[in-house]
């Protein structure tokens, strides 16, 4: 199982309280874990990636085994460590605003 | 027994307020949505325990929310706001086409007659229906698609389609202002748009009575008096009587017609309500005075309440979106500052009360008669 965090507001709009488990068939990676996600919890459809274009928002980063994934292509493989589930694939709201 | 459900959108979070009919004590709920901008909350007039809010995020997006018990509960319903068709541009700030791009819900209409219906106007400006109680919404893209569109530009606020008066005797026709190309009226149920600005002049835009380009703030209706709208512009207090076709200012002797809400009183269609705000770029009071200006006259002669509001060292702003007027027998009317006050008179603008003193900063005021 992946297991995926969410920032507070997300947890609050999925009605879930801590990490959230996900289960990925074939190749774990960023767009996969996204649209199981969004899948399973359809109100996060839009709030993490732009609904139509699949773009990340500009303000949510996504983060695992202390690196920045942000940038990497959506479909290349999450780090070992992600797919075994022994570490969390972070969505995190960007630092920033009031 | 009768009372009052105030409905406060705040940066940080939505507040219900509640009172008896005497409007003197107040409850206030707990953050509804707490740390997302709420732009509005709205109250079916067929349902009144049916609430529809807008709440945004620069992180997350749209959501918008839903209540069936009078705001106990909620529940999160449809936020695909697509525009439909080609999306076209408008004008940037510096004058370069720019394409729509969706950024928020700014105004919420619910139908009269049903709690399932309602409209959502949004930025960049277009106008959206939800026939499910908010479900799915689909475009109304004959607004939008408007022959002037391309030439529209944004206010500072944003390009925003901010106010949408349904009208209650005219089948199918509604009312529409955005910020900043003017107002809009459909005769169609929102099919197809005209541009109602005549007699609108704006010193800020090249050609200052343009058929659009004019920064509206907001305008308002009485029911008994549809073809009867009176408009806060950028600058200057209007008026119209023939449904909008022709206007005529009415700014008379208000120490300045800047501002951004407008109300009339629940029972006296001639009665109507402003903030004058300092200037265009000073957004606070003048002289530090928190004052209502009232005219009984259906504008140029006006008249400044000020029992129980600030008349020293107020610096705070009162946005668009942001005064209500009930419609119980002695009328009550409400309005939010970006400091965070809600005042409250319960005697149609005579005295006041701060009924909220330290929210967050309002982005908008809604009011319920309860039956």
């Amino acid at each position: 199982m992946i297991r995926v965090a969410l920032p507070a507001h997300l947890r609050t709009l999925a009605q879930v309280d801590g990490e959230v488990e996900i289960a990925i068939d074939g190749l774990v990676t960023q767009r996969a874990v996204l649209d199981a996600l969004e899948s399973r919890y359809p109100v996060l459809r839009g709030a993490i990636r732009d609904a139509g274009t699949g773009q990340r928002r500009a303000f949510v980063r996504f983060f695992a085994c202390e690196q920045d994934l942000s940038h990497e292509a959506p479909d290349d493989p999450l780090p070992e460590e992600v797919a075994q589930g022994k570490e969390p694939y972070l969505i995190v709201g960007a630092m920033a605003g009031g | 027994m009768t009372g009052v459900r105030v409905l406060v959108g705040t940066r940080k979070g939505a507040f219900v307020l509640t009172s008896d009919g005497k409007r003197k004590e107040w409850q206030i709920s707990q953050p509804l949505f707490g740390g997302w901008e709420i732009y509005h909350v709205a109250g079916s007039p067929a349902d009144p325990d049916r609430l529809y809010a807008s709440q945004t995020s620069g992180w997350f997006g749209q959501q918008i929310q839903r209540s069936d018990d009078g705001g106990k509960t909620w529940q999160p319903v449809g936020h695909d706001f697509s525009y439909q068709g080609e999306t076209g541009t408008h004008q940037w700030f510096d004058g370069t086409p720019r394409p729509w791009e969706f950024k928020r819900v700014w105004h919420l209409e619910p139908s009269a007659a049903d709690p399932d219906l309602v409209y959502a106007g949004v930025e960049d400006a277009a106008l959206f229906r939800s026939a499910d109680g908010g479900q799915s919404w689909r475009e109304l893209p004959g607004l939008r698609t408007h022959g002037s569109g391309p030439s529209w530009q944004p206010g500072a606020g944003g390009m925003c389609l901010h106010t949408l008066i349904l009208d209650p005797a005219h089948e199918g026709r509604m009312y529409a202002a955005i910020s900043a190309a003017g107002v809009f009226r459909s005769d169609d149920e929102g099919q197809t748009w005209q541009p109602i600005n005549h007699g609108l002049k704006s010193e800020g835009i090249p050609d200052p009575d343009a058929e659009v380009g004019h920064c509206v703030h907001r305008i308002a209706m009485h029911p008994d008096h549809p073809d009867r709208l009176f408009m806060q512009k950028h600058w200057d207090v209007m008026r119209s009587d023939d449904a909008g076709r022709n206007w005529q200012e009415v700014s008379g002797n208000l120490p300045t017609d800047f501002g951004f809400p407008i109300g009339i009183h629940a029972h006296e269609p001639e009665t109507v309500y402003v903030v004058p705000i300092t200037s265009d770029s000073l957004h606070y009071p003048p002289d530090g005075k928190l004052r209502v200006f009232r005219s009984r006259t259906g504008g140029n002669e006006w008249e400044p309440l000020t029992r129980g509001l600030p008349q020293r060292d107020c610096y705070v702003n009162v946005l668009r979106d942001a005064m209500a007027v009930d419609s119980l027998e002695e009328c009550g009317l409400y309005f939010g500052t970006t400091g965070g006050q809600v005042y409250a008179s319960a005697d149609a603008g005579e005295t006041w009360q701060a009924i909220a003193r330290d929210l967050p900063a309002v982005l908008s005021v809604e009011v319920q008669t309860l039956p």
